[in-house]
């Protein structure tokens, strides 16, 4: 008996549009049902993860200010992804885009201008889209697979950033922390709205969102990079050159990771220190799928993983458990995500083995 | 390895009335055939002329509809390659299934049904390659070997199994002259062996020079069975496509004008272990003509068709010329502005992309050639929904394209739809140059006249249409010129009145040159 997936011959529009709605109910269910065995009130203890973050204004803000950068990121991976290139690096190119845009203001500290904000950005984007050009250089040239080389390059951005800030870029004032100088007054994102702590990063997400979204909609970009995404041969057919798609993808989702890095340096922690992401380049991989690949959807995933950093947070005051719960909540989403989506696209089939009894008896 | 006993009289395989329908579609029709021992055994046929559909009913693969295969006497069901197997039959199919990052032994031992120790089929493999001059190292990886000796692999996997009967499909399709040559020797020696082999081939040199026997199959009936020594490539291959020697009634315009499209020594190394190279192919295709290029698939066709369209241009650019101008180096989309048009053979994925949208297709091929009239915003290329859902609705009206809705999925269309549309979608350009691969493969009868119609319509109207195509029927339906094209050599254009399916059938079984001598029973 071996169990076998079978194409659908035809796919439920319905489904395809409830299916995050159904993941993330089934998420919600097995996450009570590990409350309960964790000896908590499954209830009590959703409420306090899901519910209570959104009750105050303050955590509202910190809900824009996560939601921000998984947006970013998730937007651009979405264009990756969709071109059938899987960018599973986007936390190295975080880091990389934090680093890069934190140049000025650690080394060049001294400098002050109104430049150096959008200068930092600029640099930002260029140092997450130059290292996502490592992976995209090794696929269009070397026929790499990019899933293995963007992923093991996270370790090298993880591990440079932590040399740094406990080598040359460590503040000489400041202790023997391994942490770079705080930013100067010009080279921090100021705040949005005068309510709370939300930054520009969050208005740079949604702009994203709205703009990728335009591309994949209405122009010939988007079109370029739907076709290659479903066939290649169809692609170069168009006229469409899939090496080139290698490289648009991934410098820009590269780039989307890079500006989300230094927006979250400059607007939320305001120096460089060995660890700057929650795991941000990761997460987006789930926005990006939970939010069907569509940048609307996007902002709304982006949202509901923030939620998950926050309740997390939220349960481990008030109910006392590990703030690893955050993984596996992100965890579960992932997998009904796209176990909803499998399912979506095809039935299960149970095969009874037909030639079972003859290999037995073979084997003699 | 000793024979298995076995009756010394009668044949040891024996089929009666085979048929397999598909639906309606008789793929095998009432097929009979019978191999002796110790005899190799040549099956030939055209394309879809049955050949797979046999063998696979055989090997288990494939049910038959009606009739019986009988082995050495007794009648026997074969439901799986298992049972095959059992028999004493053995396989090696055209393409192989082996792990490139595995060794020589280790991909043997795969495929063994009882798990026997590596060193031991390592030991046996290397004592079956001696023993039939199949040289190959058990350890050696998989993914450094060459398409003949991966062969050798198959070939040493099927005599594991002790078999009697060994089937061989177009084996030689993926060799060099000597390997095909090594490959006859070890097949004397299976022969000599008491062994049966069952060889399928579309060439007539090889199936004359190593065959006992020969069972003709065309439009999955069996139309002769003879000794291929004792007859003429001719006369094979005339029994292969058909008797009619038809001539045809040339629609073409009695002017022809300036060329429009042409090859010059064109000549490309194959990409993958199973393509094959186009060697020195030169063609000229004139304003008003219909070239139709005939040939058996895998033939070079899919080559030809990506090197003329740009889809993978060569490094010569005087090798393709379009209206008199170099474009060999240049993109598909340099010349579909310069007025040409291509439609390639498979429709989804590559000529269309099913999950997407009529319209959306209709940019895939036009994006460029019409971006005046589909694209606007400037550099931002915004696609002009309204004007590319008017051209899409004017092309299904003018090839009657058959859909459910306003501009549906391309899946969702049937094949001879689809094929419409995409046809269509190049004739509304009106392009001086139409290039076209199989275009009426798998499409139903009414689409296939009506499709014929528009290519040879294009050409009296003073287009150059060039038609790769595998049906002769077809060919001769619109062609004004023929060349046949094989192991990636393109024969000199024949007016098509002139030629005879018997002279296309030798150029397609590899007789190059021999088209005056048709008697001669040995080329090359």
């Amino acid at each position: 008996m071996r169990i076998e997936l079978e194409k659908r011959p035809k796919v439920s529009a319905l489904y395809s549009i409830l299916s995050p709605f159904i993941a993330f109910a089934l998420t919600i269910v097995f996450g009570g049902i590990m409350f309960a065995l964790l000896g908590k009130n499954p209830v009590a203890a959703l409420y306090s993860f899901f519910v209570e973050p959104l009750s105050e204004v303050w955590s509202l803000h910190e809900l824009a200010i996560k939601a921000a950068p998984l947006i970013l990121i998730g937007v651009g991976l979405s264009v990756c992804f969709r071109s059938n290139n899987w960018n599973i690096g986007a936390e190295g190119q975080f880091i990389m885009g934090a680093i890069a845009g934190s140049i000025f203001p650690v080394v060049f500290y001294e400098w002050q201008s109104p430049l150096m904000l959008p200068l930092m950005l600029l640099l930002g984007m260029v140092g997450g889209a130059l290292f996502a050009a490592i992976p995209a250089f090794l696929k269009a040239h070397m026929n790499t697979n990019e899933i293995l080389t963007s992923l093991m390059l996270v370790y090298v951005a993880q591990l440079f950033l932590d040399w740094l800030v406990r080598g040359p870029w460590r503040n000489p004032q400041g202790m023997n922390f391994p942490e770079t100088r705080s930013f100067g007054v010009d080279a921090i994102l100021p705040e949005m709205l005068a309510s709370g702590r939300t930054h520009w990063g969050f208005a740079f997400a949604i702009l994203a969102a709205l703009a990728v979204w335009f591309m994949m909609r209405y122009t010939l970009r988007g079109f370029e990079i739907t076709v290659l995404g479903q066939s290649e041969r169809a692609g170069r057919f168009a006229g469409f050159s899939s090496r080139k798609m290698i490289w648009f993808s991934m410098l820009f989702s590269g780039a989307l990771a890079g500006l989300a890095g230094i927006s979250e340096v400059s607007g939320a922690i305001q120096q460089l220190r060995p660890v700057i992401s929650p795991g941000y380049g990761f997460t987006a991989i789930i926005v990006a799928f939970l939010g069907r690949l569509n940048p609307l959807g996007i902002i709304a995933a982006g949202l509901v993983l923030a939620l998950t950093y926050l309740g997390g947070e939220a349960a481990q005051l008030s109910i006392g458990v590990s703030d690893k719960v955050t993984r596996v909540f992100q965890g579960l989403l992932l997998f009904f995500v796209l176990s909803c989506d499998t399912l979506i696209h095809y039935r299960i089939r149970l095969v009874r083995e037909r030639f079972a009894a003859l290999k037995t008896d073979e084997a003699h | 390895m000793p024979v298995k006993g076995q009756i010394a009289s009668g044949p040891l395989l024996a089929v009666r009335d085979l048929t397999k329908l598909f639906g309606s579609f008789a793929a095998c029709n009432t097929i009979n055939l019978h191999i002796e021992p110790g005899e190799i055994h040549a099956l030939l046929g055209e394309n879809g002329a049955g050949k797979s559909t046999l063998v696979k009913m055989l090997f288990g693969v494939l049910a038959p509809t009606a009739g019986e295969i009988s082995w050495m006497g007794d009648n026997v069901r074969i439901t799986s390659p298992g049972d095959a197997r059992k028999l004493g039959i053995a396989m090696v199919f055209q393409h192989f299934s082996l792990f490139e990052a595995l060794t020589v032994a280790e991909n043997i031992a795969l495929s063994m049904d009882r798990s026997i120790s590596l060193a031991r089929v390592a030991e046996e493999a290397a004592r079956l390659s001696r023993l039939y001059g199949l040289p190959l190292d058990p350890s050696a990886h998989v993914a450094d070997l060459s398409v003949g000796e991966r062969q050798r692999i198959e070939i040493v996997r099927a005599l594991l199994q002790n078999p009697q009967l060994i089937i061989l499909d177009e084996p030689t399709s993926v060799l060099t002259p000597q390997e095909a040559d090594r490959l006859f020797e070890t097949l004397l020696k299976l022969k000599a062996e008491g062994r049966s082999v069952l060889y399928i081939s579309h060439r007539l040199e090889e199936v004359q020079r190593i065959c006992d026997r020969a069972t003709v199959l065309r439009h999955g009936k069996v139309t002769g069975a003879c000794d291929p020594r004792a007859e003429t490539p001719a006369s094979l291959a005339r029994m292969m496509v058909g008797n009619d020697v038809a001539v045809v009634t040339p629609e073409g315009t009695s002017t022809k004008g300036d060329v429009q499209l042409e090859a010059r020594g064109l000549s490309v190394a194959a990409r993958t272990p199973f393509a094959v190279s186009l060697k020195n192919v030169s063609l000229k295709v004139r304003a008003g003509e219909v070239l139709a290029i005939a040939g058996v698939a895998g033939n070079g066709q899919s080559e030809l068709f990506d090197a003329l369209s740009g889809e993978y241009p060569v490094t010569d650019d005087n090798a393709v010329q379009i209206r008199q101008r170099p474009v060999g180096a240049k993109n598909i989309n340099a010349r579909r502005l310069m007025g040409a048009g291509f439609v390639p053979e498979e429709r989804h994925g590559h000529a269309a992309v099913s999950s997407l949208s009529l319209s959306d297709n209709l940019v895939l091929a036009r994006n460029q050639s019409d971006k005046r009239a589909f694209l606007g915003g400037g550099f931002l290329k915004i696609i002009r929904q309204g004007a590319v859902k008017a051209a899409a609705k004017r092309i299904s009206e003018a090839m009657d394209v058959r859909k459910s809705g306003e501009d549906p999925p391309a899946g969702s269309l049937s094949g001879g739809n689809l094929q419409k549309f995409i046809v269509g979608r190049e004739l509304d350009r009106q392009p001086a140059v139409l290039v076209v691969n199989q275009p009426t493969w798998g499409v139903d009868a009414g689409a296939a006249s009506r499709i014929r119609q528009a290519l040879v319509d294009l050409a009296k109207a003073g287009s150059a249409v060039l038609v790769i195509s595998q049906d002769l029927d077809e060919i001769f339906e619109v062609a004004t010129e023929i060349a046949v094209i094989s192991e990636g050599r393109l024969s000199d254009p024949y007016p098509a009145r002139e030629l005879s399916r018997e002279k296309i059938g030798l150029l397609m079984g590899g007789m190059h040159g021999k088209m005056e001598g048709a008697g001669a029973a040995h080329a090359h």
